[in-house]
């Protein structure tokens, strides 16, 4: 048990996806337009990726090492279209807030990431664990970003009105560019406080594949990718 | 013709696919260093997305649609991409060398970039036919390319510059974006 509240807390602080290894920043800054939303998408992805850790490590040994990725990417597009399908059918505001962010958990290269850096290499209780970490670290992530931006943008919180009446919303901050620049604030404020994040190159090393860095990445989710794109630099040099 | 012109400017500059709807960030912020890699990026996105869009708009509205299996959308468009990208990898390097040696590299990093999904799906969900998919998706496509070109053109500017300590690297990138993505939103009354 001991090993499994390990990786709740290697999920939620000290590898947490969004602020330390900065993965999955489409969605990111995409619905966090409201803390509501980012709670949404963060429980969303959450179940996804305890799910798919869960059959990942369960299968590990009967999927071959070559078609790997491809199978990994079938089973989380089908997990992906269960929880579509229930959102749609459960919580209709909130599916039609996420609108087409839900189908597109399939691509977060955390799912990915965990399932080609853990799941594939431990057990299912401990991947179920690791994903439902990475899951929580990903919503606390959103749901801050989400509220900040909301608490600005429109001087509320969860809908509610926190900011004096006086206020003046700064509506910038709900629309696409506010995401940009709570983004930029944030790596800055972790740059400037020697923070651990993958913008400053302290993150932990950890065992992703891909290195966890998103902002330095080329949309390369495996190491093969990586080597591809260092042998072109090498060879134009 | 006037409705696929304004799809057409409608999805490169209006719903600009990296500005205003985030999909395709990993690559806008990761190969956008040099202006010459990113156009190398945005010529291959536009050629992956063109060919995705018609193949994910025929395979939906001739089979999916035929065996009333709309829900498989999202597999079915993943799988077909990501083997749809190899195939074409296969097909340029054995018959347009000079093409693949220009693309080569950026093609297998496409596979999960999420606006090559995003791109079918939203064809999906607008009802696009045939024509207008890929209209859509070239002009998605064309529209990446623009962002990514003029950002990396503002980087190089950046690169010579006296950054403060703490913006350097991602937070400087991520506050040009978020200005080019104020300056998209001016087109907003375009259509």
């Amino acid at each position: 048990m001991n090993k499994c509240t390990e990786r709740l807390y290697n999920g939620i602080i000290k590898e947490n996806p969004t602020f330390v290894l900065m993965l999955g920043m489409c969605p990111t800054l995409a619905v966090t337009t409201s803390a509501v939303n980012g709670v949404g998408m963060g429980l969303s992805t959450t179940v996804v990726l305890m799910m798919s850790n869960l059959l990942i490590s369960a299968l590990r040994n009967i999927i071959p090492d070559r078609v790997r990725i491809p199978a990994f990417i079938v089973v989380v597009a089908s997990l992906v279209t269960v929880v579509q399908l229930l959102i749609q059918a459960y919580i209709p505001f909130l599916y039609d807030a996420l609108g087409i962010y839900i189908p597109l958990i399939v691509v977060n290269c955390i799912i990915l990431g965990r399932a080609e850096a853990y799941a594939s290499k431990n057990g299912p209780a401990e991947s179920a664990f690791d994903g439902i970490g990475m899951g929580l670290g990903f919503t606390i992530a959103l749901t801050c970003i989400g509220a900040v931006r909301e608490l600005l943008g429109s001087g509320a919180v969860f809908g509610f009105r926190v900011m004096p009446e006086a206020y003046e919303p700064i509506t910038i901050f709900v629309m696409a560019p506010g995401a940009f620049f709570v983004l930029s604030i944030l790596t800055a404020l972790q740059n400037r406080f020697k923070a651990p994040s993958a913008t400053n190159g302290s993150a932990p090393k950890s065992s992703l594949a891909c290195g966890g860095d998103c902002s330095h990445c080329s949309g390369s989710i495996c190491a093969d990718n990586r080597r591809r794109l260092e042998a072109a630099a090498d060879k134009k040099e | 013709m006037k409705e696929l012109l304004l799809i057409a400017v409608g999805s490169a500059l209006v719903n600009n696919v990296v500005l205003s709807q985030f999909l395709g960030l990993c690559p806008f912020l990761g190969v956008s260093k040099k202006t010459e890699t990113a156009a190398g990026m945005g010529a291959a996105v536009i050629f992956v997305i063109g060919i995705a869009s018609a193949v994910t708009s025929l395979i939906y509205d001739h089979i999916l649609v035929n065996l009333g299996l709309e829900y498989l959308q999202t597999i079915v468009f993943i799988l077909v991409i990501a083997a749809l990208v190899q195939f074409v990898e296969m097909v340029l390097k054995k018959s347009m060398p000079a093409l693949y040696e220009a693309l080569g590299v950026y093609l297998p990093l496409i596979t999960t970039n999420c606006a090559v999904l995003g791109v079918a799906l939203t064809n999906v969900q607008e009802g696009n036919n045939f024509i207008q998919s890929v209209v859509n998706g070239v002009g998605t496509a064309c529209g990446f390319t623009i962002s990514i070109i003029l950002l990396a053109g503002v980087r190089e500017r950046i690169a010579g510059n006296d950054v403060p300590h703490s913006f350097q690297g991602s937070p400087i990138v991520l506050i040009t974006a978020g200005l080019m993505a104020i300056a998209f939103s001016g087109f907003s009354g375009l259509i």
